[in-house]
């Protein structure tokens, strides 16, 4: 991404920033100059800093094993993350992946009998399934995505316990292999992770599609007035965020050779829009960054690790997950965004 | 200058029985990040006057008004209220002295009752500190009465029809016994039937003593019921005084900058030819109806043509090439291209017609500010540029390379954001953009407002080069010698009809101002008002500057960018 | 999305003009449509209490009713609450874990005497409220994030004080704190009459103060408050404070009724509250509905819940799949609805 180019310019230039009525004077625009930058790479030097506190106060931090159990357990988050950032970049929101994402380990352990590319293909369905739903609900009827997405957050694990039951153990070779094997002592589910990230980075970068769905997201009257299909693009997002949340639901459900609808996936959506926010994509939509939102996830990773690795009670790491998180969206956006 | 007309029409003793003053604002100043809104305003309200405050967009009124009523804190200037100086904090500070506001939108709760919406914040109290609702509606009662609106005041406020409610905002401005109210553009959504209620109540508003100030683009409503006026251009007043000292075509040429003399010469970028008309017309429009907003407009548009499109803020002119592009809903008329009428309200289908509308709203309906020079240009035939779906850099480049060149486009790369170039700039990216759909048909609505003089003339002498390749261009344009220089027929609309069609000779300066002002006034009264001789109103002939607009403000050209932009929404 | 941007104002259905057959059709179906939104709840309640009276026998005894209110009583509570929230445009979803918080705290606290157990868990879910209100209405971020954050903390705070869940608190045997929610008057639980009164002091903050009006205000246009001079921040943030101490009283009142502080409760209970809320006619988008509709919704989200069990689906679950379905039905209608009256 192009991050150290020139500072905008649009007072010396001409009429760029100045349009809304409301607008604030100069103070607050001077703030916003030096604001920029932490927004737009805070992410990656907070990442940097909670590497180095960890390689100092962690023991064994720095080995293969503690990495590699890093990133297995970053990787749902990733690519929950990524769907994420895409619903954000068109000025949406998903909350229902957590529940989706316990709806597909819910569903595949029953379509075991179809053999397991056969329950992972259902799994991963029912994330297309749900994600249509909030989309048509979006883009046709008009109802808000908050809205939308809660209904099925609401629902969605609902339906996941009455299908699943309780807690189903997965002895499933396939999935088994899935969840613990690796290639070239890379789990498969931080590949598939790899995967995503590398397929999401090139829907948004190089396709159509992607500039589609970043132009919706900034500015969507002008996208209508250029002829783009809004509707589509707006339910094919809603879509690839359900898709990738099942997959998620999938990758972790063979990662603890179980299923439990009530625990999978439970908060992601916070994770998820913590990672995606902090990783400099804005909420109000116009642009997603891939990396960032990467490097979103590994950082809010290392923070629980940390938490964890020096046994902060359950208690204590929440609290303070909290409170970074809201600490993390206030830099992002704090008192820009419900002010307009 | 400006104190010129200033002085004289400052009256010490207002004719029309104006009483005493009620608020008095000098001097005032008002930048936004070094872009000056306001460069010394003034205005005096007085009791049991309706006071007009006229201007184009971009004047400063809205800044003013801000100002007023504690929405924005001025940079410099004196605001004396009842003869004291004051500076209010909040809209609800001035309020509590006494100067409401009254919006163009409808700014109340739709759920709530009449009543509630009336005293919302200053309810009568029962006993335990609860809404004494029976002492609401016997108040509201007898308030809407002494205003003369007819309303149930226990009804539920969104049920109303939008003229009644502005109504209700009215009562709910004046239930603090305000001394000043000043009303933003009230009529800009009300039908001709409410506008002449809302008129009543504020006549007898006046009539009470109480001093208005009445903001609005319609000069019909204006002359029928303001006492005085302000007229801004640039952030600073151009002219004060009685309304009846004044006619139509002389307040339209004090609010557009434009007399005789400003127009001599070329000043625009255009350097065409008449252009002679011959074949069937590449865009034909009839009977186009929106409601509210367009009447039974006709239009065609010849291959090679430059059509303008003239008339005051809020005479159609947006909403009719809008309609056209089928963005805006219309109730009835056609719209064919090259003879295949199009379907009503299919943006997509329009554009592969070959229609491109460049929107007079770049931030809103334009540009998207966080996407690249390359991302903009391409954003409408993003198919074109790409194989299976995937972006092609080479055709891209190849493509927006060819505008960016051709157009002049400033910008440190390709990649550059569009939000950090100039307004000029940003409206060249979106002439490439349309340009790219290879259009048959460019309907132009303002393409160069707010932007700065070299880039203006750029576009100009642009929008002349595509019609000489054979486009039929509509442009929208405020300023009359784009207009007269750039057009070979300009339809001039008023209050959402066809008010003049004027062509070759016949599009001039006096002809242009009178057709704007509406069709009361003949090009004869316009010259007489003016003091001009008849070889004033060609603009070949008109060598040097007549005497009687020496005195007139002049280079309004260049308004204040920014300004301009801070003022539309 | 239909790619036409702009929409004329359509017909006024209420303003005056010459009556037409057409103005009278368009007016009839846009009193229809608001009808349904506002009152569909109730009447889908009645036919469904119709229904199962005659299906059910055991179900039209005033026992099977007073069950089903005293379960509705603590959902009520917390929907109350909500309902403030979702009045301004805004939404909490920390209500489970606080609605839990509070249950831990009250049973911790009964030791102290019920005064102890009452205040406590009321100052300290009202604290968690003040704080999501603050993040909210000073520091402009968007409700939903900030309460998912206040879900967490709660939870967190929840197990910090229950030493990591283990501990159960279990209120005294014979203290008065457990007839709060035990004791009857007139045959009805105290809970239930509580929510009559809390009904009441609502419809009371809806319809006869500034407050209730400003809630309104702000939910249908927050520039119109501020413009209108009303305290749009003060009032935000008190709004989060009520619906922290609504969650909070529901969580003490549960701590009576179970005689102990579950740390386990609450799970999902914000997504339930909300339901009942739009089911009640509510806005989610803000600045319309009714208190007593969010009653009516958990009134129906119950007797839906009585249905779902005597039909054998005896997973609680149910339940909240109904929920979303029903949040989902209800938004699309509202907005068709919304639509239909705009005509």
């Amino acid at each position: 991404m192009s991050s150290a180019t020139a500072p905008p310019t649009a007072q010396a230039g001409g009429t760029g920033g100045q349009q809304s009525g409301v607008q604030e004077p100069t103070p607050a625009r001077r703030r916003r100059v030096d604001g920029e930058w932490v927004r737009r790479n805070g992410v990656y030097l907070a990442l940097l800093v909670l590497v180095v506190i960890n390689v100092i106060i962690t023991p064994h931090f720095v080995s293969e094993g503690s990495l590699r159990l890093q990133l297995v357990q970053v990787a749902p988050v990733v690519i929950v993350a990524l769907g994420m950032a895409m619903v954000i970049g068109t000025e949406g929101i998903d909350l229902s992946v957590g529940a989706v994402m316990a709806l597909s380990a819910a569903l595949m352990p029953l379509y075991l009998g179809y053999g397991t590319v056969g329950a992972i293909v259902v799994g991963v369905g029912i994330g297309a399934v749900t994600g249509l739903v909030a989309g048509v609900l979006i883009a046709k009827v008009g109802v808000q995505p908050i809205v939308a997405t809660l209904g099925i957050m609401i629902g969605g694990r609902g339906l996941a316990i009455v299908i699943g039951g309780s807690i189903k153990s997965i002895d499933d070779p396939g999935l088994v292999a899935l969840g613990t094997g690796s290639f070239l002592t890379i789990p498969y589910t931080v590949l598939v992770a790899l995967a995503a990230v590398l397929v999401v980075g090139f829907l948004v970068r190089r396709t159509t599609y992607g500039r589609q769905v970043v132009a919706i997201g900034g500015n969507r009257r002008a996208s209508l007035l250029a002829g783009l299909p809004v509707s589509r693009v707006l339910i094919t997002v809603y879509v690839v965020s359900g898709l990738l949340a099942a997959v998620a639901g999938v990758i972790l459900a063979a990662r603890s050779q179980a299923s439990d609808p009530t625990k999978i996936g439970l908060l992601m959506e916070l994770s998820a829009i913590t990672a995606v926010v902090i990783g400099g994509t804005p909420l109000s939509g116009g642009s997603v960054r891939i990396l960032g939102t990467v490097a979103g996830a590994l950082v809010m990773q290392l923070i629980t690790s940390t938490l964890i690795s020096h046994n902060i009670p359950d208690s204590m790491a929440q609290m303070i997950q909290a409170a970074v998180v809201i600490l993390a969206v206030y830099v992002q956006i704090g008192r820009k965004g419900a002010r307009s | 200058m400006t104190l010129t007309a200033t002085e004289k029409a400052l009256p010490t003793d207002g004719g029309g029985g104006a009483g005493e003053v009620l608020f008095d604002a000098t001097g005032v100043r008002k930048s936004f990040g070094g872009v000056h809104a306001l460069r010394g305003a003034h205005i005096t309200v007085r009791s049991g006057e309706i006071h007009a405050l006229i201007g184009e967009n971009g004047a400063g009124k809205s800044t003013l008004i801000k100002v007023l009523t504690g929405v924005y804190e001025p940079d410099a200037g004196e605001l004396r209220f009842l003869g004291e100086d004051v500076q209010f904090a909040s809209p609800a500070a001035a309020q509590d002295a006494g100067v409401a506001t009254v919006y163009q939108e409808v700014n109340l709760v739709p759920v709530l009752s009449v009543a509630r919406n009336i005293y919302l914040g200053r309810e009568p109290r029962t006993r335990w500190g609860t809404v004494d609702i029976k002492a609401m509606h016997r108040k509201a009662r007898e308030l809407v009465r002494r205003l003369g609106i007819d309303v149930d005041v226990t009804g539920e406020l969104g049920r109303l029809g939008l003229g009644v409610q502005q109504m209700v905002a009215l009562a709910r401005a004046v239930s603090v016994d305000a001394r000043v109210v000043i009303m933003d553009e009230p009529t800009s959504s009300l039908e001709p039937r409410e506008v002449e209620t809302l008129f009543g109540v504020a006549r007898n508003l006046r009539d009470q003593g109480v001093g208005i100030v009445f903001v609005s683009h319609r000069l019909d409503e204006l002359f029928a019921l303001c006492d005085a006026l302000t007229i801004m251009r640039d952030g600073e007043v151009v002219h004060t005084g009685r309304i009846e000292d004044i006619d139509r075509s002389g307040l339209v040429s004090l609010m557009l900058g434009r007399t005789i003399d400003d127009v001599v010469g070329s000043s625009t970028g255009f350097t065409r030819e008449s252009h002679v008309v011959e074949g069937e017309p590449v865009l034909s429009v009839r009977g186009l109806e929106a409601r509210h907003r367009v009447h039974d407009v006709d239009l065609d548009v010849h291959r090679g043509e430059i059509v303008g499109l003239g008339g005051l803020l809020g005479s159609g002119r947006s909403e009719t090439v809008k309609a056209v592009y089928g963005a805006l809903q219309t109730e009835g008329g056609t719209v064919s291209v090259d003879g295949k009428q199009l379907r009503r309200g299919d943006v997509p289908r329009s554009l592969r017609s070959g229609i491109a509308l460049l929107s007079e709203d770049r931030k809103a309906e334009g540009v998207v500010p966080d996407l690249s020079v390359r991302d903009n240009i391409a954003l409408a035939v993003l198919s074109r540029v790409s194989r299976f779906g995937v972006v092609s850099d080479k055709k891209m480049d190849d493509l927006v390379d060819v505008f960016m060149k051709r157009l002049k486009i400033k910008a440190s790369s390709p990649h550059q954001k569009v939000r950090e170039l100039s307004g000029g700039n940003q409206q060249k990216v979106l002439l490439a953009r349309w340009l790219c759909t290879e259009p048959t048909v460019f309907l132009l609505d303002e393409p160069t407002r707010g932007i700065d003089v070299g880039a203006k003339r750029e576009v100009q002498a642009l929008i002349g080069e595509l019609a000489e390749r054979g486009l039929g261009v509509v442009m929208i344009s405020s300023e009359v010698e784009e207009l007269m220089e750039g057009t070979d027929r300009v339809v001039v609309l008023h209050d959402g009809g066809v008010s003049e069609v004027l062509s070759g000779q016949d599009i001039t300066n006096a002809r242009l101002l009178a057709a704007m002002a509406g069709d009361e006034y003949t090009e004869e009264d316009v010259v007489a008002v003016l003091g001009l001789t008849d070889e004033d109103t060609t603009p070949q002939g008109a060598t040097d500057a007549p005497q009687g607009a020496a005195d007139m403000p002049q280079g309004a050209t260049d308004m204040p960018q920014g300004a301009t932009d801070e003022e539309e929404r | 999305m239909s790619v036409t941007m702009e929409t004329n104002p359509g017909i006024d259905p209420e303003a005056d003009g010459p009556v037409t057959d057409e103005v009278r059709g368009v007016r009839r179906k846009a009193r229809a449509a608001r009808f349904a939104q506002q009152q569909g709840a109730l009447v889908v309640l009645v036919l469904l209490v119709v229904v199962m009276s005659f299906a059910y026998p055991t179900f039209a005894s005033a026992a099977s009713f007073s069950q089903i209110a005293l379960q509705a009583s603590f959902l009520a509570i917390v929907a109350l609450g909500m309902t403030l929230v979702i009045f301004t445009g805004g939404i909490d979803l920390s209500v489970g874990s606080v609605f839990a918080l509070g249950g831990v705290v009250a049973a911790w606290a009964s030791q102290y005497g019920v005064v102890a157990a009452i205040v406590l868990p009321l100052v300290v879910c009202g604290a968690i409220g003040l704080v999501q209100g603050l993040i909210i209405a000073r520091g402009g971020l968007p409700p939903f994030i900030v309460t998912l954050a206040g879900l967490l903390f709660a939870r967190g705070l929840l197990l910090f004080v229950t030493d990591e869940g283990s501990v159960t608190n279990k209120v005294p045997t014979g203290s008065a704190f457990l007839r709060l929610a035990r004791s009857e008057l007139f045959g009805v639980r105290y809970t239930v009459w509580l929510v009559v009164v809390l009904v009441l002091v609502g419809v009371l903050v809806q319809t006869r103060t500034t407050y209730g009006a400003t809630l309104l205000a702000i939910g249908s246009q927050e520039e119109a408050a501020v413009l209108m001079g009303m305290p749009v921040d003060r009032v935000k943030v008190m709004t989060y404070v009520v619906s922290g101490m609504c969650a909070g009283l529901a969580g003490l009142l549960t701590a009576s009724y179970t005689a102990s502080g579950v740390t386990t409760l609450g799970v999902g209970m914000e997504l339930t509250a909300i339901s009942a809320v739009v089911l009640g006619g509510t806005l989610l988008t803000g600045g319309a509905g009714s208190v007593v509709g969010t009653v009516v919704g958990v009134l129906l989200l119950q007797v839906i819940a009585n249905l779902i069990n005597r039909l054998g689906l005896t997973d609680s679950n149910w339940q909240a799949v109904t929920s979303g379905a029903v949040l989902l039905v209800v938004a699309t209608s509202q907005q068709l609805l919304r639509r239909a009256q705009r005509v």
